[in-house]
């Protein structure tokens, strides 16, 4: 009794030391340098997306400005002087500029001798008197601004910050690919697991809707799809904003959540065909084995035994598709916000961005960082997730463990062409 | 094998009909009356009604419909889903009402620039798969097998749009050259076929990296499968050399799962083409459909997803069948 008693200290002392198990981890880690940087740039996504409001620099969706000093007053001028004359600066009629904060409209360009130049301008109506020396100041937005340390990725046309961009992206796509995951392998696990275990006439009914939403081409059945319910007053638009709390404008910082969200349905909608045809295929085996049975002739109802006794089996497969299809989702997205009918112009979303035609007019003269930094996002992540699937696969195939080997057959998300 | 096939064929109509049913629903739903939107400014409840009834658009929309009043169930004759598709399987597609052509036609000189791209796209992405995917699974575990491991993910990764951005902006400003625009004129290929090819090599490549890395990783995943066989041993033991060990006895084998992929990537490929046509200024099928979609072209956009829904089906069927031929162990149950 006493030894049995004894037993669980036993157990404690030979419980691995927490160094060892760091060891254990860091040596799996050199052996899969590609894995940890898959992880590297998947996490990166997961912070930049959850973080996105407190870590981005700029707001994305802010024109940002800047005062620039642009010459001098040479001859100080009373509150009522209208004749100004300045040093270092070309001007036309028609130029606003601030001296001292007061706002002057240049009328007519007087003459100019070498670097003065003598104006005529209209005062507003705060009159004061300026000093000689008094700097000459334009509120101007940077636009197009070569990647700097203030602006590292640079800012676009439309003056807006392309990290700040970038970062609020992954958020945009984290959102995205979520919802439409979470939404698409929970319908798609529930109409599976339906359709397999009661068969017949359900699962014909399923399995031949499962077949015509199939036979669209996944880019297509997704553009279908989207102008249908995408439409700034389609009934499921309207539907979802008159009975979900969710905000019809701006919400988590994203500037049109509810069209964002909506593009996550559409997507859920194609992941969840995908998984019911699985899910069912998974459930047509396990259906038959002896515990299912033995469930039923205890008088387990039909909703029992699939919710206590098939769905934990299938709750691993559910759970590995959705993993695979994350980044499926979010390359989706970035193609259909691509061609134009994903999210709206201007919501900062990486796809949205590659396709926005003045940058991509812009890039043919050397503005390449608007384009270049957002498309580098969503090829890292996807990258990452690939990278990451890879090693998994090759941590969990034994057949393959320690030979270097796997990354095998085709998978991998993507598929090229999306 | 051949109740297989007869199973399969006897489907096609039914998800065909579903297909076809499915489209036209969807774009009945859309709200926003077509009419409205073709006439813009200068609509009047006359001119709507005039177009509506052009259009079709004031028959009733299916053939069934249900009242709360007697007689419950309606037949109606002159549905525009029956005139549909009565009219689709007699071979007239329907009269685009924003270009006021017939699809049928449009089609007539967009099919053949998708066709090209497709089948450009395969042969390149056999070309660049093949021959590195072979090369990773004869010398597993060298600095060959790294990289094109690495390729291979990379080209998976990278979205067809972003790769496409950059070889058309890259050319420009670093080489200052760029394709044949599609944009002046698309040149057949019976009429110059340098310019034509030329003008098809980049949409082409940049849909065939993605494609080709898919190819990449199951070729040498199938190579390293059957380089195992003992046949494989015996052919290494009758002394051969090497290049007729892999191209001749290993290949053959590896080969046919690597068709079925094909086959089963044309879909992606059809949605590919949507994309690559639209950033290369491509006037095929793919250009058409989403122009169509963004103009709520409802008869185009009804017909042409019914067109890319048959062809994705008839091309899996195609690879089902061509799988077994060249398998003869394949029984279908």
């Amino acid at each position: 009794m006493a030894r049995e008693v004894a037993l669980p200290l036993e157990i404690e002392e030979e419980r691995p030391e927490p160094r060892k198990r760091w060891k254990r981890v860091l040596s799996t880690a050199r052996k899969h340098p590609l894995g940890v940087f898959g992880l590297g740039c998947v996490s990166l996504l997961f912070f930049c997306g959850i973080f996105a409001d407190l870590i981005v620099p700029y707001n994305p969706e802010a024109t940002l400005r800047e005062t620039q000093t642009f010459g001098t007053l040479v001859d100080a001028i009373k509150p009522t002087d209208t004749r100004l004359k300045i040093a270092g600066a070309t001007l036309e009629a028609g130029d606003n500029f601030d001296i001292d904060g007061e706002r002057m409209l240049v009328v007519a360009i007087l003459n100019s001798s070498g670097n003065t130049t003598s104006i005529q301008a209209q005062r507003s109506s705060s009159q004061q008197a300026h000093a000689a020396g008094a700097t000459l100041e334009l509120d101007t937005a940077i636009a197009n601004t070569k990647p700097s340390w203030s602006h590292p990725f640079g800012t676009d046309h439309n003056a807006k910050d392309v990290l700040s961009r970038v970062i609020f992206g992954a958020r945009i796509s984290l959102l995205i690919g979520l919802t439409a995951i979470i939404t698409g392998v929970t319908a798609g696990g529930f109409f599976g697991v339906i359709s397999g275990y009661f068969g017949k006439i359900v699962d014909t009914i399923i399995q031949r809707c499962v077949d015509i939403l199939l036979a669209f081409p996944a880019v297509v059945l997704l553009l279908a799809i989207i102008t249908v319910v995408g439409d700034e007053d389609s009934s499921v638009r309207r539907f979802i904003a008159r009975n979900t709390p969710l905000p019809n404008g701006e919400f988590l910082g994203i500037p049109t959540f509810l069209d964002v969200f909506i593009v996550a349905l559409v997507i859920g909608l194609a992941v969840a065909v995908f998984t019911t045809r699985v899910v069912r295929g998974a459930v047509l085996s396990i259906k038959e084995n002896v515990y299912v049975e033995a469930a039923r002739a205890m008088g387990a109802s039909d909703a029992r035994i699939m919710w206590r006794h098939i769905f934990p089996n299938v709750a691993a497969l559910v759970v590995i598709l959705g993993s695979v299809l994350l980044p499926v989702a979010i390359l989706a997205e970035a193609a259909i916000s691509f061609l134009g009918v994903g999210v709206p112009l201007g919501t900062p979303s990486w796809g949205a961005d590659l396709s926005d035609e003045k940058s991509r007019q812009n890039m043919l003269e050397g503005i390449w960082w608007p384009v270049f930094f957002p498309g580098l996002a969503l090829s890292l992540v996807v990258l990452g997730f690939n990278m990451l699937g890879d090693a998994f696969r090759d941590l969990s195939d034994p057949r393959l463990r320690g030979s270097g080997l796997g990354g095998g057959g085709g998978g991998g998300a993507g598929g090229g062409p999306m | 094998m051949r109740d297989y096939i007869l199973r399969r064929l006897l489907l096609l109509p039914f998800i065909m009909f579903g297909v076809a049913f499915m489209t036209f629903l969807a774009y009945r739903i859309i709200p926003g009356d077509a009419a409205i939107l073709h006439c813009q400014l200068e609509c009047t409840p006359e001119t709507v009604a005039a177009l509506r009834h052009e259009f079709g658009l004031d028959r009733p929309p299916l053939p069934l419909s249900v009242d709360a009043d007697p007689p419950f169930l309606q037949i109606h004759g002159n549905s525009q889903f029956g005139g549909w598709l009565g009219n689709v399987l007699r071979g007239d597609l329907g009269t685009s009402f924003s270009y006021r052509t017939p699809v049928t036609d449009e089609l007539g000189h967009r099919v053949p620039i998708t066709v090209e791209l497709l089948v450009l796209t395969v042969i390149l992405a056999l070309s660049i798969g093949l021959p590195i995917g072979v090369l990773s699974a004869i010398r597993p575990a060298t600095p060959a097998d790294w990289l094109s491991r690495f390729l291979s993910v990379l080209f998976l990764s990278v979205p067809s749009f972003y790769l496409g951005i950059l070889l058309i902006t890259f050319g420009v400003v670093w080489f200052n050259w760029s394709p044949p625009q599609f944009g002046t004129g698309y040149v057949p290929l019976y009429d110059d076929p340098w310019i034509n090819l030329q003008q098809f090599f980049f949409p082409a490549l940049v849909l065939a990296l993605g494609e080709s890395a898919v190819l990449m990783r199951l070729t040498r995943s199938a190579m390293l499968e059957v380089m195992r066989n003992d046949y494989i041993r015996t052919a290494w033991s009758k002394g051969l050399r090497e290049r007729a060990v892999v191209w001749r006895h290993a290949l053959k084998n590896a080969i046919i799962p690597i068709i079925t992929v094909i086959g089963l990537q044309i879909g992606g490929l059809l949605g590919g083409a949507v994309i690559v046509e639209s950033l290369y200024n491509l006037n095929g099928m793919g250009k058409y459909i989403l122009e169509a979609i963004i103009r709520r072209d409802i008869f185009v956009v009804q017909s042409v997803t019914l067109l890319f829904a048959v062809s994705y089906v008839v091309a899996n069927l195609l690879v089902d069948l061509m799988y077994a031929w060249l398998d003869p162990r394949i029984r279908y149950a």
